[in-house]
């Protein structure tokens, strides 16, 4: 009970008192710190308590399932948690040099947290219409996020955000309304029983495919991600780390949740769309990157491609393919948060993101350079780096699977991203500054310690997940197994119900 | 009564996709605002419509009394419409701000954080 609360109630009450702390900056940032860092030892008491005893369950308020709300966490959401808990501290630490100090006073820290709280509630909970409640927490608090500071741009891009996000929204309260007209429960352990007695196969399939919509444009999959790169690229780093590494991935573990614990994904015609839409997502976004020359927006369109991935692994649907989806989706929220964080210094150093105004860095901060090239690399697939790992996964599940022309995409895939990976890094690094008398903005002490910090930290997670990839990958499989066979977590939450 | 409220979804879904794609971010609101009560409409449809007492439960007793009006529709329509709330007027300040500092709210004219020839935003 506690330890699946735990993570939540930490989010919103270091939520609120970071509220009530508006007037001393120094007592905010100490709280939004504390509260992170809290945030990541709830969450990884969470995944030693299920790694140890299997998923576990709470009911809220004392109604018992299938009627009141339940909280469950089986391995895949305790090791979502915990990757939130490490980017919350990530994210807070860097935005201690990060962000504007009017942003600061106006909220930045109560929105952070009450975005972190909407995540963790929407990885916990058992119940899918209040998991269309933590989205929502989620949204109205990355809406606020994403408009801070106000900029131009920052509006633009706020605004088809939240119109396409809020679209996304509606139809999930719609998908909501037919399953419980159709099966009478809104409990997901319930509704899996519910939803394999229907007789009515339109039903399912309608559906289905409203959550597919609905997660899809969360997770920022082809064609309905056109959200993504509008508006990445616009607020502070900080926040454009946690939403690049975060928020697309909760659409991703919905998707997951949904597709194998109440749906049976290997329906044709459901398994069909998925691994064509993966393969789609995959092109697209790595074809999208190679046009940009903005440091934020090529790592935007790399988000898309690398969602196609893990849709990749959910749509095989074999233990194999899942392994690789939960495995993908954890590499790629360090390795992605980090590649921010990187742009960020470039841009903080050079005064640009735009690759045409930036270089020099090389002879500047080698170190920064081989910094880069950790996530940079990884995400490319290159061994010995977590990607690699990743990719491997993904991929020999897919030839193991037969799929041969989506293995070859995702090879593809990975080879045109190298070619992104290496732009940035000739561009801003390697190649001589445009401007001949180009001077690097200094850093005081405290500025690199905050934003090199967090990016050492999450590369030497990367060189870790690569070079003992064995712990992850077990972890991984044992969150697949639950998912391919989540008997252990339907009776968790069902309680002694048949 | 159930065919009654179908249509008048479809009607409601039907105007509101044709407001929401005329570009305009205002006339998008107003289709959004169409939409989700709509999205209301067939949660409640949903929790079967029919002529039933209120569910209340005597003091003492631990079910109703006789057949009752299912409740749950009831408080996922009401939870929906205080987050469709919410979510609308922030939408409405945020276009409001976007008219005042971009000077359009066409949505094919609003390129600053995407520029046509791909410089910085």
């Amino acid at each position: 009970m506690v330890l699946l609360t735990a993570p939540i109630l930490i989010a919103l009450s270091t939520a609120v008192l970071t509220l009530f702390a508006a007037g001393d900056r120094r007592l905010q940032q100490s709280l939004s710190v504390l509260g992170s860092v809290a945030l990541l030892v709830a969450s990884l008491l969470l995944a030693g308590t299920v790694l140890n005893d299997g998923p576990i369950a709470a009911t809220m308020g004392g109604w018992s399932a299938p009627f009141g709300i339940t909280l469950a966490a089986d391995m895949l959401s305790a090791a979502m948690v915990v990757i939130t808990g490490v980017i919350a501290v990530a994210t807070t630490v860097y935005g201690l040099a990060d962000i504007d100090p009017a942003a600061e006073r106006v909220g930045y820290h109560s929105l952070l947290h009450g975005l972190l709280a909407g995540v963790c509630g929407a990885f916990l909970t058992a119940d899918i219409f209040n998991l269309y409640v933590w989205f929502e927490v989620m949204l109205i608090a990355s809406f606020g996020l994403l408009a801070l500071g106000g900029t131009r741009a920052q509006l633009d891009g706020a605004v088809k955000y939240v119109a396409l996000n809020l679209v996304s929204t509606v139809a999930f309260l719609i998908a909501v309304g037919l399953l419980y007209g159709a099966t009478g429960t809104l409990n997901m352990a319930e509704l899996r029983i519910a939803v394999r007695a229907l007789d009515d196969d339109t039903v399912v399939l309608v559906t289905a495919a409203m959550f597919l919509f609905t997660f899809g444009v969360k997770a920022a999959l082809f064609p309905v991600f056109f959200w993504l790169p509008a508006s990445y690229h616009t607020p502070s780093v900080a926040v454009s780390a946690i939403f690049a590494g975060l928020l697309t991935k909760v659409g991703v573990y919905a998707l997951i949740r949904v597709f194998t614990l109440i749906y049976d994904t290997e329906m044709p015609l459901l398994q069909g769309l998925l691994l064509t839409v993966a393969a789609l997502t995959m092109l697209t976004g790595v074809l999208g990157a190679a046009a940009q020359n903005d440091v934020r927006r090529i790592l935007s369109f790399h988000i898309i491609s690398q969602i196609g991935y893990m849709i990749l692994g959910l749509a095989l649907f074999t233990p194999l393919a899942l392994v690789g989806a939960i495995f993908y989706v954890i590499h790629h929220i360090i390795v992605k948060a980090n590649l921010f964080f990187v742009g960020g210094v470039i841009r903080r150093l050079t005064g640009s993101e735009d690759l045409a105004r930036t270089g020099g860095l090389w002879a500047r901060s080698p170190w920064l350079a081989v910094l880069f090239l950790v996530p940079a690399l990884s995400l490319a697939g290159i061994p010995p780096l977590s990607g690699f790992w990743a990719k491997f996964v993904v991929v020999k599940a897919s030839l193991d699977a037969e799929h041969y022309v989506v293995a070859a995409v995702a090879l593809l895939v990975g080879l045109l991203t190298i070619y992104s990976m290496s732009k940035i890094w000739l561009e801003a690094f390697w190649k001589a500054h445009p401007d001949p008398a180009f001077e690097a903005r200094p850093m005081s002490g405290v500025e690199s310690v905050a934003l090199v910090g967090p990016v050492i930290a999450l590369a030497l997670i990367t060189v870790a997940i690569g070079l003992a990839a064995a712990p992850f990958l077990d972890v991984a499989i044992v969150a697949a197994e639950q998912l391919v066979d989540p008997e252990a977590y339907t009776r968790a939450v069902l309680g002694a119900l048949p | 009564m159930e065919t009654a409220l179908a249509v008048l979804v479809a009607i409601l879904v039907t105007s509101s996709l044709y407001l929401m794609t005329s570009g305009h971010m205002v006339r998008f609101l107003f289709g959004l605002l169409l939409l989700s009560n709509a999205a209301n409409l067939v949660i409640f449809a949903a929790g079967r419509l029919t002529y039933a007492e209120p569910a209340l439960i005597a003091p003492g007793a631990l079910a109703p009394a006789g057949s009752v009006a299912n409740a749950l529709p009831q408080a996922l329509v009401l939870t929906a419409i205080v987050i469709s709330f919410g979510l609308l007027a922030f939408a409405l300040v945020l276009v409001y701000r976007a008219h005042q500092s971009l000077g359009t709210v066409d949505s094919d004219e609003m390129r600053v954080a995407e520029p046509r020839d791909g410089g910085e935003a």
